[in-house]
């Protein structure tokens, strides 16, 4: 039992996993246009965020069960149906999802493989399935999955006595597939939760304070539920929530109602100076925070010091889409359709701040764009959820607006670090690490007397937040790869979380890496310089592990033989940077090569190269996707992105206040994937966000001689650092 | 009809609609919420993200601001005018071309647009069309392949049928 993977040891019954269903039963599931009977059900708590899971965990089934992929449908993250996978993220759902479903596709087919070799009194060795159609070898009897259950399940808790098939027998897993998800994103068939449209639905808009520490003086409530087509305005403390029968009318009355309202003055905004802030300081000792004492930074009688702050700004997750959720009160059942990252633990905080039986709620995730951790979805839904306590009986479709996700969305925390270290001899004889910044976490949950949504802070008698507490865990929040990879004699490293919530903050993803590996990965730049090393040389001799050292040459290599097709007529750089995802997942290294303009001082990405070694590759196209799109928002958070806030502490609410990276800014990309199908597979979605700020950096200063430190790096920081 | 309605015809994915709307509404609540199309999507409502870009007349239009009053006579295409096998829509789902897909609509009808007017497209042309479409999930380089894949396709289609 215990070999079994987490999730089927939690959920060991096999029909929650995987079912064998006739594909009428399933008419209104099947959106897609190969309806080609019957299916297998695949059910995984893990929910689609465009990261391709539903593509992966697809593979993997057919893969074990021998059946077509076509055969195969996942429904993801229903609390009322399949597993109990608690949540999303961390880029974590193919290994633990796809183990999972690994182990179970192997056990049922085994079992179902012994039922068939019963009936046809044959041995089971002489049996083979193809399109989940048992056949003998040796006579010609017959018979498929579906035949065989004939309407039933395989209700039995797992046991692991099925060995899942070894890498080198695999048809599909490591190849690329198709994504079943995409199809009806591109017709205009519902693929989104705003696509949602039962019938008689009403719409909603809330009315929120431009910052947390505002609160509601007066609105005119009686003059908003005039307005035509609204029918029901909901105060309750400075939770504002508007019903309207159309979604015109429901936008017009929140435009009124944001004109016409008058919040408090908000409460003055923390100092800027991370390093004089209130603090919790921890020690990191191999990835893990402890309560040993903090002791003195670490000094060399011999050798050259170096010290350097590095830094990066508020940021924005920035979906496309705003949040938006679907809840209905019917029938003492309250059902919320949204896009959270944690459908059954979303479910159980709304039983918790709404007062409601755990066993009256059902959360059912559709997609909305994607997420990049903890955004709107799950105050949306709260929201959604708190309107329909108070209009039972109607489906209400509640959607944040663009300024409502820009400045209510749970920011990206900012970050200061202060690097220390000392070299002698080309190689570094002590490492301090200071690293300031606020919590990663702030989602919701069960929480006893505390509650993580704004509806819940916001209303007449609040639930309130929790204070701000350090994560303990192995290269959890603002410590994830705080501790270089590299071999060095001694490292003093220390975490210090800022208390002060007055901006709010949660998961984005790669957590703390991304600032983390930006001032490593930058600062060993800098050291090997200092020491007269190429910056290659100098990552090489401190490492020891050949997967590390691999993708850090093929980065390289692949950096050296690139030329832009016409000679850069500004200057032009190109450097390296590398991270090992928590210091125990994905390996990944890259290159950077771009032009710094002289006039303008504005940074073009001409092209980037990422090495990876993510373990046994699934699905080759879908690590690739995940890899180059996390180098891109990485790029984009790099030299565009900041929360600016104005002289009240008021974010900007649109995308002219916070711009990304567009497509004419986009490098050109190469993408070598180291497979090694012996390791198990380890997630990359978040592993390629490190190493991407400090690439740029370092490249800034190969082409002009500049050390950017503070991100986003942007034409003026350039200028100025340059001048002086 | 008071004043703050009008009267107008439109013609949608080949669809004649003769309308009395108010003079605020906007094309992207005709196309979602009257007429029930999913593909047209709300990102910004502000003309900075062209996740709601849709054709007008041919051309390509923020259907987040556009007023349905001023589109009397006109002629709408969305992404449900494709039929799922236009080129551009196989080029996507062959490349793989999106994480979320969130943003792929709207540049589905830029990119129609572009390729009638430009039938081999280079990266920058490509690039410089999809300027105002933001993608937050880095997909831009395989959507900029799918884009060149689909162009190839139409000309060899092109030239087939011209022989
Ligand atoms: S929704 Fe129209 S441009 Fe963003
Ligand atoms: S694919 Fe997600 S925003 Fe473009």
């Amino acid at each position: 039992m215990s070999d079994l993977p987490g999730a089927l040891q939690n959920n060991p019954i096999l029909s929650t996993w995987i079912r064998f269903e006739d594909a009428r039963s399933l008419h209104n599931q099947l959106t897609r246009d190969q309806v080609q009977d019957p299916k297998v059900i695949v059910r995984t708590g893990k929910v689609e965020l465009g990261q391709g899971i539903s593509t992966a965990i697809a593979m993997i089934a057919a893969e074990e069960l021998d059946v077509d992929i076509s055969q195969i449908v996942v429904q993801t993250g229903r609390t009322d149906l399949g597993p109990n996978e608690f949540i999303t993220a961390g880029s974590m759902s193919i290994e633990g999802s796809g183990a999972a479903v690994r182990a179970a596709a192997a056990e049922v087919r085994g079992l179902l493989l012994a039922r068939a070799a019963a009936r046809f009194e044959r041995d089971v060795d002489t049996l083979k399935v193809s399109k989940g159609v048992i056949t003998s070898t040796v006579g010609n009897e017959a018979i498929s999955y579906w035949e065989l259950l004939a309407g039933k399940q395989l209700d039995v808790a797992a046991v692991g006595g099925f060995a899942p098939r070894p890498p080198a027998a695999h048809r599909l897993v490591g190849r690329s597939a198709t994504r079943l998800d995409l199809p009806a994103k591109i017709t205009g068939r519902p693929a989104f939760i705003q696509d949602l449209r039962p019938e008689n639905l009403y719409h909603a808009r809330i009315v929120r304070p431009p910052v947390l520490t505002s609160r509601l003086a007066h609105l005119d409530r009686k003059e908003i539920e005039s307005l035509p087509g609204v029918h029901r305005v909901v105060i309750d403390g400075t939770f504002i929530g508007i019903v309207a029968a159309t979604e015109t009318a429901a936008i017009s009355a929140k435009r009124r109602a944001d004109l016409t309202v008058i919040w408090t003055e908000p409460e003055q905004q923390p100092d800027a100076d991370m390093t004089d802030q209130a603090r919790v300081s921890l020690l990191v000792e191999n990835g893990l925070p402890t309560d040993d004492p903090i002791p003195d930074l670490l000094y060399a009688d011999v050798g050259t010091r170096v010290q350097t702050t590095y830094t990066k700004p508020f940021h924005l997750h920035g979906s496309i889409g705003p949040s938006a959720a679907l809840a209905h009160l019917a029938d003492g059942r309250l059902t919320i359709h949204s896009h959270t990252q944690g459908p059954s633990i979303l479910a159980a905080a709304l039983a918790q701040a709404l007062a409601l039986d755990p066993k009256t709620i059902t959360v059912i995730h559709s997609e909305n764009a994607g997420c990049y951790g903890h955004n709107g979805a799950d105050d949306a839904a709260m929201d959604a959820a708190t309107l329909a306590m108070h209009c039972p009986g109607l489906p209400i479709m509640l959607k944040w607006d663009r300024s409502d996700e820009h400045r209510w969305e749970p920011f990206s925390p900012a970050a200061r670090l202060d690097l220390d270290a000392t070299v002698h001899d080309g190689r570094v004889v002590c490492w301090n690490a200071d690293i300031y910044s606020y919590s990663h976490s702030g989602r919701p949950g069960p929480m006893g007397s505390w509650s993580n949504f704004i509806a819940a802070w916001h209303r007449n008698e609040p639930i309130p937040r929790p204070p701000a507490r350090p994560g303990r865990g192995y290269h959890s929040g603002i410590h994830r790869n705080a501790d270089p990879y590299y071999e060095f004699a001694a490292k003093r490293i220390t975490k210090n979380l800022l208390t002060n919530q007055a901006v709010r903050t949660s998961s984005t993803r790669s957590l703390g890496a991304f600032a983390n590996v930006f001032a490593i990965e930058s600062f060993m730049d800098e050291l090997a310089h200092e020491c007269g090393v190429t910056p290659l040389d100098f990552r090489l001799r401190h490492l020891s592990d050949p997967r590390a050292i691999a993708v850090i040459q093929a980065a390289s290599d692949a950096l050296n033989a690139w030329q832009p097709k016409i000679a850069a007529r500004q200057p032009a750089g190109k450097a390296l940077a590398f991270a090992r995802y928590k210091n125990a997942k994905t390996y990944v290294a890259i290159g950077v090569a771009l032009t710094v303009d002289e006039q303008t001082f504005d940074v073009c990405l001409d092209h980037a190269v990422i090495a990876a070694d993510a373990g046994q590759i699934i699905d080759r196209d879908g690590l690739s996707n995940q890899l180059e799109g996390g180098m891109v928002q990485a790029a984009s958070w790099t030299l565009k992105e900041a929360v600016r806030f104005d002289e009240n502490g008021i974010p900007g609410g649109d995308w002219a206040a916070y711009p990304i990276l567009t497509f004419p800014e986009i490098p050109t990309t190469e993408i070598i994937l180291i497979d090694h199908p012996e390791e198990p597979c380890v997630g990359a979605g978040e592993a390629s966000h490190g190493p991407t700020p400090a690439a740029i950096s370092n490249a800034i200063f190969d082409a002009i001689g500049v050390r950017i430190r503070d991100i986003p790096f942007l034409p003026e920081q350039l200028r100025d650092t340059a001048i002086r | 009809m008071n004043d703050s309605h009008c009267e107008c015809h439109v013609t949608v994915n080949d669809q004649d609609h003769i309308l009395s709307v108010s003079q605020t509404d906007t094309l992207l609540d005709l196309l979602r919420n009257h007429l029930g199309l999913n593909s047209p999507r709300y990102g910004c409502g502000a003309e900075q993200c062209g996740a709601c870009t849709v054709l007008v007349n041919g051309e390509p239009a923020f259907a987040c601001t556009t007023l349905v009053c001023s589109l009397d006579a006109h002629r709408i295409e969305t992404v449900e005018s494709l039929g799922g096998d236009h080129p551009l829509q196989q080029a996507i789902i062959e490349y793989n071309a999106g994480q979320c897909g969130f943003c792929l609509s709207g540049i589905i009808m830029q990119s129609v647009a572009l390729l009638r007017r430009n039938r081999d497209p280079t990266r920058d042309d490509i690039t410089r069309a999809l300027a105002g479409h933001l993608c937050r999930c880095g997909a831009h380089n395989r959507i900029i392949r799918a884009i060149q894949a689909a162009a190839a396709s139409i000309r060899t289609a092109g030239a087939q049928t011209s022989v």
